[in-house]
């Protein structure tokens, strides 16, 4: 079972700062849902559940050698692949989007569970892929296949924001692999033609309304627009040291949408101001610049690209979180890590969390 | 072997996390850029949109203060008016409540649910009226049913209340919705859309008093709109009420006297400026223009030749005819072109150059003096005087009694008349003044205009001597309490300076007018009380030889000016009715009774008084009549007929 020299390894700067966004988190739901009408256990004590959760689920994980992942990583894939045309099937309808799926006891989102896949699939494909001074776009094609599948799958739900999430992370992967210049200028010579055809073609009203509303707010001020201004005039009237705990006129006033999942930052900016959000930010940028650490001190290069890609996935999560919430990018669903209530967010984070303290702790191994 | 196969891309890739590291140091830098405008550089303006966001104000409307006459009588005031809200954000089933509405208190049902929709984009915690004017039924039946009715309120709103009827309309004036142009301009900063706010007469006039302060509550509302608690709260104050100088009684019997027929009185303290009956004929009711006024009763004031709109005392200026011949002779005196012993003879007419003016009697009046220039109104006399003082010296003695410019009544819009001069020809028409033009004037003719309330003044000025009041309406101002706030001074704004002599001269003509045989104003004597006054009728335009059916519109004005008592004056009275034609017969009995309800209300009531049949006044148009000695009734009575 578990080697007990591995125990003595336990990254626990990783650990801690992990816990410490937990329990902020909680915190900050805490006062978020305080003007709801809470039916059951309370919102800030489940979520304090699902971190147990999760902290069991990370330290399992941790305690399987990563490798073994490197034979199951195309089983995953395939059988992820089966689980979102299921969903696209079978799924469960909810906000005019079909992205669960009900196992009987249990309801998965698939999609999220692919943000996982991808890193591992591309860790795989890369580790056995000879790319001296940078991929050129032939290198590229095998893998571009192995993102659009489940992409456009995950579009088709549609879930705009996942799908932008598993191609940033893939996009992130491939960066650290390395790129010829060629490369680069090839895809953009596409993707811009491509994206146009996107936006005239592929999105849905919805979604164009929500970029659109991102680009000028004062569009449908009552409208989808009114969910980026309530935010931002939530962080702005924080100020420096905030209004207090459970005292943001906003968010106990429940101006703001989604306030305990997707806005869970603008009701922490509203009451602990910008000293407040200086700190979160900081412990934030610590982790990811703790996960490209772990990258760098690991001399496998599967290991390497794992610990890549699970760092990609929690700077972009919290990146467009938190500039969506202070309007710098249109409103996507997408949580902020740790700090957002919700199991699945939680659960597939945690698992990433269990990977870099994997591969922390098997550093001295090779 | 397979691991030391990619050596050189690990080692590659190792230097590629350094340049991920500052890529991520980068983007979080500019999440705190941002942070750092949204929190810190616009901070000021985030916190006033959340506090707007969460705080609402619902105004209370203050209740306006009273208007009342100078014995305290409640002339306006308020009473409750209840209508029937309801607060959208309570009620669940909108077409049930309405059907309940509709079949418990009869209300029209497509009105109410027209009102709820047309209020679509209100805030739904704002009560919405959807009847306005409900009865005391209505309420009482709400209240019982209060249960069923979720989320419907009976609101109390004062409105206003016109004690007695159309009385003293003009004066009074009314109120309605204050206007976008007077929201923009200047004084009306503390005023919302849809408050209430005077809009002529003594509401417009002191509407700073009268208004009040309205009172509000500052609300927390949560982002649908729900009221959460209170925040503060401040009561509204009540309006100041306004007592007026006008005698309610005696301005009930002017406005009687006018019956249908459309002119102007004012009555005003000899002494004090005081006004004390304040009539323009017809009136209009002036509640009706606090709600929606009724197109037909609106096409009615239009239509109507006389005007009812118009406040004629005010606003109304009119040629003074034979009455501002007091002028015309205080100006002789004053110049030594005339004494109490002049004499003229009056053959009818009198020739300058080539035009020849009419005397209003063809037959003349033989040797004339000023005293008989005045009783009996000879018009020759005064174009002989004319022609010797010119318009200047006429004019003077004029702007003397302050005539030819607003006097300064509380009201807004007052005209000033006119008072012509050789410099005001000029200026308007630039023509020289023609000598020929001296004589319509030297009668108050041509160019001259005066207003109903410079009558009156220039009627007190003769009769106090040459002391002028500023003639006003308002006596003091009182808060809710009954405590006075302000009292109106007298204030003397200026002085006709003349010998006594002259004054003596023109008030013994006066009172010949009045008391003597050959007088013209015989109609407005009183059996117990000295009266001096004057006749005049102007012309509205020259058709001196068709008299026998002049069109309404074409038909002379008839004036009459009056003070008493003759030797101790306490009253001035002007009366002009339009088209009236003659000034003896149309004003003077008007001019008689309101001397004689001022008089009867100084008097302690005696029941079996004869002047108390005013009172009564069952026919009481002929009691001034019947109190003068029968022996005035004389043919001469009707002596002004034909005078210009």
């Amino acid at each position: 079972m578990i080697d007990r020299r591995l125990l003595t390894n336990i990254d626990w700067v990783l650990a801690g700062l992990v816990v410490a966004i937990c329990l902020l988190g909680i915190l900050n739901i805490y006062s978020a849902t305080t003007p709801y009408k809470i039916v059951g256990l309370a919102y800030y004590i489940k979520q304090f559940y699902w971190m147990l959760v999760g902290i069991t689920i990370s330290l399992a994980v941790c305690s399987l050698d990563y490798h073994i992942l490197e034979d199951l990583s195309y089983w995953f894939y395939g059988f992820l692949i089966l689980l979102l045309l299921a969903v696209l099937v079978f799924g469960r309808r909810s906000m005019g989007a079909t992205r669960w799926l009900n196992i009987g006891f249990f309801n998965v989102q698939p999609s999220e569970l692919m943000k996982i896949v991808i890193i591992v699939t591309f860790s795989r494909f890369f580790n056995n892929f000879q790319s001296v001074g940078g991929l050129t776009v032939k290198d590229v094609l095998i893998p571009l296949g192995l993102l659009a599948l489940p992409a456009v799958l995950i579009v088709k739900q549609p879930d705009l924001g996942t799908a932008t999430l598993v191609i940033l992370i893939a996009l992130s992967m491939t960066i650290y692999v390395g790129l010829r210049w060629t490369t680069i200028v090839t895809f953009a010579c596409v993707t811009i033609p491509m994206a146009w055809i996107g936006w005239a073609f592929v999105f849905r009203p919805y979604q164009k309304n929500r970029v659109l509303d991102f680009l000028n707010p004062e569009r449908s001020r009552l409208g989808s627009g009114y969910h980026i201004i309530q935010s931002k005039i939530a962080v702005g009237s924080g100020g420096l040291t905030g209004k207090g705990f459970v005292r943001g006129t906003q968010s106990q006033l429940r101006f703001l949408p989604e306030q305990h999942t997707d806005f869970a930052f603008s009701v922490f900016a509203e009451e602990w101001g910008f000293i407040g959000c200086l700190l979160l930010i900081a412990i934030y940028f610590m982790l990811v610049l703790w996960g490209l650490n772990i990258a760098h001190r690991c001399n496998d290069r599967f290991g390497g690209l794992l610990a890549v890609g699970v760092t990609a996935m929690i700077f972009w999560h919290t990146v467009i979180n938190m500039g969506m919430v202070i309007g710098m990018f249109p409103v996507v669903g997408v949580p902020l890590p740790f700090f957002s209530y919700g199991g699945t967010s939680m659960i597939t984070s945690m698992v990433g969390i269990g990977l870099l303290q994997n591969i922390s702790m098997r550093r001295f191994m090779f | 072997m397979k691991e030391r196969r990619f050596v050189r891309e690990l080692v590659e890739s190792k230097q590629r996390v350094v340049i991920l590291s500052f890529v991520v140091g980068i983007a979080f830098l500019f999440l705190i850029i941002r942070l750092w405008h949204l929190q810190i550089l616009s901070a000021e303006d985030y916190h006033a949109m959340s506090e707007n966001n969460r705080l609402r104000f619902v105004p209370v409307a203050a209740s306006r203060g009273a208007i009342l006459d100078r014995s305290g009588k409640v002339l306006v005031s308020n009473r409750p008016s209840f209508s029937l809200a309801v607060i959208p954000q309570e009620v669940k089933d909108k077409e049930a409540l309405l059907t309940l509405l509709s079949t418990l208190l009869g209300l029209d049902r497509t009105e109410m649910a027209e009102r709820w929709e047309k209020s679509t984009g209100r805030a739904k915690y704002y009560p919405l009226v959807l009847a306005s004017n409900i009865s005391r039924d209505h309420v009482e039946m709400v209240e019982e049913n209060r249960l069923h009715l979720p989320g419907i309120e009976i609101e109390m709103k004062p409105v206003r209340e016109y004690t007695s009827s159309q009385l003293a309309a003009h004066l009074l004036g009314y109120i309605g919705e204050v206007s976008e142009k007077e929201l923009d301009s200047e004084g009306f900063e503390d005023y919302n859309p849809g408050d209430y706010v005077g809009k002529n007469g003594i509401e417009r006039a002191l509407e700073k008093e009268l208004h009040g302060s309205d009172g509000g509550r500052q609300l927390e509302v949560d982002a649908r709109g729900r009221i959460l608690r209170t925040i503060s709260e401040s009561s509204p104050t009540v309006g100041n009420s306004v007592i007026l100088t006008i005698d309610a009684a005696m301005q009930k019997q002017a406005e009687r006297a006018f019956a249908d027929q459309a002119g102007a009185a004012v009555a005003m303290e000899v002494t004090t400026g005081e006004i004390l009956a304040f009539v323009s004929n017809p009136g209009f009711d002036p509640a009706l223009f606090s709600g929606k006024l009724p197109a037909d009763v609106w096409q009615g004031y239009l239509d109507d030749k006389r005007h009812p709109l118009e406040n004629k005392a005010l606003s109304g200026q009119y040629p003074p005819g034979s009455t501002f011949k007091m002028i015309t002779a205080l100006a002789g005196l004053q110049e030594n072109k005339i004494n109490e012993t002049t004499s003229i003879n009056c053959y009818g007419s009198y020739d300058l150059g080539t035009s020849t003016f009419k005397c209003w009697n063809k037959k003349g009046h033989g040797a004339t003096n000023l005293n008989k220039s005045l009783r009996e109104s000879c018009d020759v006399f005064y174009y002989q005087l004319g022609e010797k003082l010119g318009v200047d010296k006429i004019a003077a003695t004029a702007h003397a009694f302050k005539l030819g410019a607003p006097l300064g009544v509380e009201l807004l819009n007052e005209k000033s008349g006119l008072i012509p001069t050789s410099e005001w020809k000029q200026r308007r028409f630039g023509k020289r003044w023609y000598h020929g033009e001296t004589l319509p004037v030297s009668i108050g003719q041509g160019a001259v205009l005066l207003t109903p309330i410079q009558l009156v003044s220039m009627a007190a000025t003769i009769a106090n001597e040459g002391t002028i009041y500023r003639p006003h309406l308002v006596k003091r101002i009182v808060d809710a309490d009954g405590k006075t706030l302000r009292e109106t001074k007298n204030e003397i704004i200026g002085t006709a300076s003349f010998p006594k002599e002259s004054f003596r001269l023109v008030k013994l003509g006066m009172l010949a007018v009045v008391n003597e045989p050959g007088g013209t104003g015989a109609m407005a004597r009183l059996y117990d009380v000295k009266v001096a006054g004057k006749t005049g009728s102007s012309q509205v335009v020259k058709l001196r030889d068709s008299k026998k059916s002049t069109p309404y519109q074409y038909r002379d004005h008839a004036l009459f000016v009056a003070f008493a008592p003759f030797d101790k004056p306490e009253i001035a009275v002007a009366v002009v009715v339009e088209h009236g034609e003659h000034g003896g017969t149309a004003a003077a009995p008007i001019a008689g009774r309101i001397l004689r309800a001022y008089f009867d209300g100084k008097k302690p009531p005696r029941k079996e008084s004869s002047g108390s049949a005013l009172e009564e006044d069952e026919d009481d148009g002929d009691t001034v009549e019947n109190n003068a000695p029968a022996a005035v009734k004389e043919p001469r009575v009707n002596g002004d007929s034909a005078n210009d």
